[in-house]
Order: C-alpha cells, then sequence, then structure tokens
C-alpha cells in the first residue's frame, strides 16, 4: 500500500479522534463519560505526536496524561460523587452559548487565517535551530530521545531543576489545601452544636 | 514520513482543538469539566509546539512540551485539591454557585 495514503489515513484518524473527543468533554452531560472523552483527545494527540517522530513525547503523554491526569481526573470524580447527569439545557446566562458560538468560529477563522498567511513566510536563517534528528531519515530510532535529553540535561538544566521544586510545592500545596484541619473543624462543630441546639 | 502532511495541517488541527477547549469552558458549568476543557487548550499548544519543531528542525520545541506537561500536572494537582475543597463545604456547586470572594 502507498506509505502517502497509509500517513493521510493516520493524520485524519488521529484528527478525528482528537476533535470527537474533545466535542465530546464539552457536550456529554455526565462527567465520567467526559474524561472518557478527553482520553480519546490525549491518544489521538499521542498519534499525531508518533507521526511527528516525537516518541518520547508520546510515551509520556499516554503516561502521565492518560495514566496520571485523567485516572485524577476520574478519581476526584468519584470522590465527590458528582457523576450524575447535569442538565445542560439550564442556561444561567442566555445569550452566552450564541456568544460562545461566535467566539469558538472566530477563533478558529482568525488562527486558520493566521495559519495559512504564515505558511508562505520565509524562514529566517538565524530562526533555524540545531536540526533535528527525525529517526526514518537518519535511520536511528533512538535519535529523539537522545537529542531531547542532550537539548534538556544541557541548555534547560536550571530549567529542569526549577520543576522539582514546583512539584514539592504542588504536593504541599495539595497536603495542605485537602486536609481537614483539626482546629477550624471544633470550631465548625462547637458553631453548629450552638445553633442547633441539643440535637446531638 | 514528514513530507506527505505539512505542519500547517497540525497547526490548523491544533487551532479546532483550542477553540473547542475554549468554547467548552464557557459553556459549561462543572468546575470538573472546566478543567478538562483548560487540559484540550493545552494540548492543543502542545500539539503546536511538536508541528513547529518539525517545521523549524528545533529540538527545542519538543522541550517546551515536555515542561507544558510537567507543568499541566502540577497545576491539574493543585487545581483538584481547590475543587476539592470547594465541594466539600459546598456540594453540587456549579461555577455560577462561587462566590465565596466576592466582597
Amino acid at each position: 500500500m502507498d506509505t502517502t495514503f497509509l500517513e493521510y489515513l493516520v493524520f485524519f484518524a488521529a484528527a478525528a479522534m482528537v476533535l470527537g473527543g474533545a466535542i465530546g468533554v464539552i457536550t456529554l452531560k455526565n462527567p465520567v463519560h467526559a474524561a472518557l472523552g478527553l482520553v480519546l483527545t490525549l491518544f489521538g494527540i499521542a498519534v499525531q505526536f508518533v507521526a511527528q517522530e516525537a516518541h518520547f513525547l508520546a510515551a509520556v503523554q499516554i503516561i502521565v496524561y492518560a495514566g496520571a491526569i485523567v485516572v485524577l481526573f476520574l478519581f476526584v470524580i468519584m470522590l465527590l460523587g458528582v457523576d450524575n447527569a447535569m442538565d445542560l439545557s439550564i442556561e444561567p446566562i442566555k445569550v452566552q452559548r450564541p456568544l460562545a458560538a461566535i467566539m469558538g468560529l472566530g477563533l478558529v477563522s482568525l488562527l486558520t487565517a493566521a495559519i495559512v498567511k504564515a505558511d508562505s513566510a520565509t524562514v529566517l536563517p538565524n530562526a533555524i535551530g540545531d536540526g533535528l534528528d527525525i529517526a526514518t531519515v537518519t535511520g536511528d530510532s533512538d535519535g529523539n530521545i537522545q537529542q531531547l535529553a542532550e537539548n534538556l540535561y544541557g541548555d534547560h538544566i536550571f530549567a529542569f531543576e526549577l520543576t522539582s521544586v514546583l512539584l514539592i510545592v504542588a504536593v504541599a500545596g495539595t497536603v495542605v489545601l485537602t486536609r481537614k484541619w483539626p482546629r477550624n473543624q471544633e470550631i465548625a462543630d462547637a458553631g453548629s452544636s450552638s445553633t442547633s441546639g441539643a440535637s446531638k | 514520513m514528514i513530507a506527505a502532511i505539512e505542519p500547517s495541517w497540525y497547526l490548523i488541527l491544533a487551532a479546532l482543538l483550542f477553540s473547542v477547549g475554549a468554547v467548552g469552558l464557557l459553556i459549561r458549568r462543572n468546575p470538573l469539566v472546566m478543567f478538562m476543557c483548560i487540559e484540550l487548550m493545552l494540548n492543543a499548544a502542545n500539539l503546536t509546539f511538536v508541528a513547529l519543531a518539525i517545521k523549524l528542525g528545533d529540538i527545542n520545541g519538543q522541550t517546551a512540551v515536555f515542561f507544558v506537561m510537567v507543568v499541566a500536572a502540577a497545576e491539574v494537582v493543585v487545581g483538584l485539591s481547590i475543587i476539592v475543597s470547594i465541594l466539600r463545604r459546598k456540594p453540587g456547586a456549579t461555577a455560577d454557585d462561587l462566590a465565596e470572594l466576592k466582597g
């Protein structure tokens, strides 16, 4: 079979996955179904990464997004018990949905016009980077991950170290935010018992 | 392999995905679903980075995607814990009900 045809097939199949999942996220009533639509979108994005020879990022996309973030979403949905379907026919602000649709169409057309216009622009010679190892061109299947590692641990080592600080801060913040503070609990109990009288 | 599909196609797909995420953020009222729409927009930005890394032949675009993923993971953890602590206090609250910080 023709290679070009296969590439088009992969692109359009993955694009359908991405857009179908995204529309599922914003239209499905049940938050669990929306999270499953998000999984579909993330897998489609991972396929597009593979098609663009970004193999390491595709693996990280599956592991971090589909493996960790969506599981966290589902866990919170189950924890809070908000997995009942919401009535989407209620519009709190009357004109908001038409306005949002108009804004979305405008955003698509603006970005598409910018992309089409910029496509014919010439790339400045000093804007070209060090070159990118493409596995099907160089024949080295580990080239992408080696080049990414050299770039990450060479040019961006300071930013990489800072991400560890960011992750520690995020973990500490989560523990602080979700902890039930004993002192506040006592105050709340005292307040509720004084207002509700001898209900206990 | 790269030649058949232009990088612009990926950029247009990313533009569509970003717009769907932005519209979803505006029309949905469930805080968790709004958060998922933010993830959609972040993924559109990632797709743009990778497509331009191919177009310009620059590995820095893929490194940027790596950092975006790390920041997105931290953001999701903190944001979901805020949502958990809010919804524990007000069960079933939508984004319209959350006006506790209003003076």
